[in-house]
């Protein structure tokens, strides 16, 4: 008997982790790329709540797809991230001003 | 307390230690192992919620293969970490703060007086027969297949961008272009040395040293 507020408020406080996790390693891009799938397992497990405390398999279903896409989007992630140490030997977010806008 | 919430709060404040330990440490292989170690828990968490295809996904997908990826990257790459955590100890304070707030502003909104067991109690037991990975197909392949569809293109455009955007070009290129193998010669190909005949006992005395 887990009330449905104990994973909402678990996935609030993972979510909250990252975003400070992107504010406080603003230099580091793999730690970005890391806090940006906390934020996005916190989404899972709202909707995997909302989906078995509903009854509603839907919501499951965009969990699917929702891994589907992270895991696209590490994949073009991380090859920009080795293509960018390739050329400029940093991942450092400051050493990226070089795209004159 | 009951065997269920007792897991849910193991779990959930490893899940929590884990996240922290993920934003704060500063070597990104550690990191990575704590952000696994993250998935594993909250996989633990889906379990107790019966999305039992979806734990073993989290674990086989993202632990298995994004997660792997990841370490890959970061072994691969040779990072001068120093000057990566720059900043740091300057934006924690004002970085925990907000985040403090934003939690208590939305556990105030998720809290147990709108969320809790009154208002939403927990779902029927289902019947023992009742398999989560069936239903979740069924549905995956009838009412959703158009979607299904666009998540197999979405991933063969990630392995086709993956794939373009690391190669390398003309210079690990190791082809012969044809008109240049067509027009070759015996001369290029084969040299014909003309030397006087040694003995046996010099030549040998020659391959060992």
């Amino acid at each position: 008997m887990i009330p449905l507020s104990n994973f909402l408020i678990l996935g609030a406080i993972l979510f909250c982790i990252g975003i400070a996790g992107i504010f406080l390693n603003r230099k580091n891009i793999i730690i970005l790329l890391m806090a940006i799938e906390l934020m996005l397992l916190a989404v899972n497990m709202n909707f995997v709540a909302f989906s078995h405390y509903m009854g509603d398999m839907a919501g499951q279903i965009f969990v699917f797809f929702i891994l589907t896409v992270a895991a696209a989007e590490a994949a073009i992630g991380l090859a920009i991230l080795v293509v960018l140490f390739r050329n400029k030997r940093s991942i450092n977010v400051d050493d990226m001003g070089s795209l004159k806008g | 307390m009951n065997v269920e919430l007792a897991l849910f709060y193991f779990f959930s404040t490893i899940l929590v230690v884990a996240s922290l330990v993920v934003i704060t440490i500063r070597n990104p292989v550690h990191a990575a192992l704590s952000l696994v170690l993250a998935f594993v828990v909250s996989a633990g968490i889906w379990i107790l919620l019966e999305a039992e295809f979806l734990a073993i996904t989290l674990i086989l997908v993202y632990v298995g293969a994004v997660m792997v990826l990841f370490m890959f990257v970061v072994m691969m790459l040779d990072v001068d970490l120093v000057p990566l955590k720059e900043g740091f100890t300057r934006y924690l304070p004002i970085g925990a703060l907000i985040a403090l707030v934003v939690i208590v502003e939305l556990a105030m909104v998720l809290g147990g007086d709108r969320f809790g067991l009154e208002n939403i109690p927990d779902p029927i037991p289902k019947p023992e027969d009742y398999s989560n990975t069936k239903e979740l197909g069924r549905i995956l392949y009838t009412t959703y297949v158009y979607p299904f569809e666009l998540a197999a293109v979405v991933l063969v455009v990630a392995i086709v961008a993956a794939i373009a955007i690391t190669m390398r070009g003309s210079r690990q290129k190791k082809y012969v272009t044809p008109e240049f193998q067509v027009g070759v010669r015996r001369n290029d190909r084969v040299r014909i040395v003309k030397m006087a005949a040694e003995k046996r006992g010099a030549s040998k005395t020659d391959n060992d040293k």
